[in-house]
């Protein structure tokens, strides 16, 4: 049964990178980092739990939700940059706007997936083993309610009097890893353009409504 | 042979080869092949991909034909209740085996608790039928099994190995399931084998219903499937090792390129 806790775990991993961001810019007020998942996951749990048009599937209103809450307290470039590795380094500006683009739209419609999933879980946030002075964190919780609870952490950098996310892990696996494991055949075989197309490829056979 | 007896032979055996399969990783791989690879877990532990994507592939044929259809089926003629009454019940099974690995892995602790659950869901949740132990506090921590106590043993994973309908293993985690079924949900059940098997089929049906909607995100957002389970695989099996805080691999964190 492990297949089946990792898959949930998947999912529940996009959900939760939605989930575990502002509905509300978080103002600044210097809150520590779990205070700060803390208050972002409950908001937007229950901005999805309310919303009828997003649980019964409404993915064109899951999108705007995740585009316009989520994306400000992700530390989108800096993801990216990580996924792709060394080759970022040397990319054109016309490439990394293309592959921002692209690798936006891919984890969008991701969530626009997952959140629908997102029931009757709660999301119990772990005690911050960090010192007080840190600018780098990883802030633990855990998702219960089905089955067994999967394990959701967030890796924290400090952004001024706030915080940005720039990885999660769900059940063990971090997101850049997987996209780093997702993306490093094509970049060996073809560079970023050909990541790139694959991706485009991939993001326009998204059906523009899909209910699963 | 008492059945003991032949329990500590197979875990004897699993052990063995388990140790075999650490060693199979260790074998050095050619630069070229390293280079192929991608990603920091590929390196190590995939040198039977050829072999995995085959299976995988096979997997996948029969779950679009078979599994995936019957599970649609399963979540539309029972009502949500009774699924979730069923989820109950297995996983209160499966909590007896959990239990014994916390035993086994030296953690006294949560094995009490799990204990506790499974006691207190049989007696008071009607045979398992309600998860009341979840609303007095006693939480379900991460299932334990056969593998993962080996691992806690410092039993190396071996190569990793997709096995035909159970999906993505290691060597060391698919032999580690000889134990595991001995204790699984249908044996503790029931005495009849064709009982058993009714019971495995339900419970596969009800895992599958449960990955209905991951499955197809997944699916959505993968670019090659075989390497993100497989990469998801490695990385939660590692994880529930150590409880959820893996010490950190020096290949999995590089520093990172500069964002300008």
């Amino acid at each position: 049964m492990q297949r089946r806790t990792l898959i949930a775990a998947t999912t529940v991993l996009m959900s939760s990178l939605g989930a575990g961001l502002a509905t509300t810019p978080v103002r600044a007020q210097a809150l520590a980092p779990d205070a700060f998942v803390r208050q972002l996951s409950g908001e937007v749990i229950d901005a999805v739990r309310t919303d009828k048009a997003i649980q019964s599937g409404d993915v064109t209103r899951i999108r705007t939700l995740v585009d316009t809450k989520v994306m400000p307290h992700v530390n989108f470039d800096r993801m990216t940059a990580m996924s792709v590795g060394p080759q970022w380094r040397a990319a054109t500006p016309e490439q990394r706007k293309r592959m921002l683009e692209e690798y936006k739209t891919l984890l969008i419609n991701t969530y626009s997936g997952a959140l629908t999933q997102f029931k009757d879980q709660s999301v119990v946030i772990k005690p911050l083993r960090a010192g007080s002075g840190d600018s780098d964190v990883i802030v633990r919780s855990e998702v219960r309610g089905q089955g067994e609870p999967i394990q959701l952490d967030y890796r924290l950098e400090k952004n001024g009097e706030g915080w940005k996310i720039y990885d999660v892990n769900v059940g063990g696996f971090w997101v850049v890893d997987a996209y780093k494991g997702q993306f490093a055949k094509d970049l060996n075989n073809g560079g970023l353009d050909a990541l790139i197309g694959r991706l485009a490829d991939k993001n326009k056979a998204q059906p523009a409504a899909s209910k699963s | 042979m008492s059945p003991w007896r032949r329990l500590a032979a197979q875990s004897i055996l699993l052990v063995t080869l388990a140790a075999l399969g650490g060693c199979a990783s260790l074998i050095p791989r050619s630069s070229s092949e390293m280079a192929a690879s991608a990603g920091p877990t590929t390196q190590r532990s995939d040198p039977w991909e050829r072999f995995n994507r085959a299976v995988f592939g096979f997997n996948e044929v029969v779950d679009a034909a078979v599994v995936k259809p019957a599970a649609q089926v399963y979540r539309d003629v029972l009502p949500q209740w009774l699924r979730r009454s069923v989820n109950n019940v297995f996983g209160n099974l499966s909590d007896v085996w959990s239990a014994a690995n916390l035993v086994l892995q030296l953690k006294p602790q949560p094995a009490l608790e799990m204990g506790m659950r499974v006691a207190t869901n049989t007696i008071f949740g009607l045979g398992g039928i309600l998860d009341v132990a979840e609303e007095i506090g006693l939480e379900r921590r991460s299932w334990e099994d056969f593998g993962q106590t080996l691992g806690r043993w410092g039993v190396g994973t071996g190569p990793y190995l997709v096995l035909p309908l159970i999906g993505p293993s290691t060597v060391r985690d698919g032999t580690a399931r000889l134990v595991d079924n001995r204790f699984s949900p249908g044996r503790l059940a029931f005495r009849e084998q064709s009982d058993r098997y009714s019971a495995l089929a339900v419970q596969a049906l009800s895992a599958r219903v449960n990955l209905l909607t991951a499955s197809k995100v997944l699916d959505d957002i993968a670019l090659d499937k075989y390497i993100f389970i497989r990469d998801a695989y490695l990385a939660r099996r590692r994880s529930l090792i150590y409880d959820g805080e893996p010490p950190e691999e020096d290949t999995s964190r590089p520093a990172d390129p500069p964002t300008q």
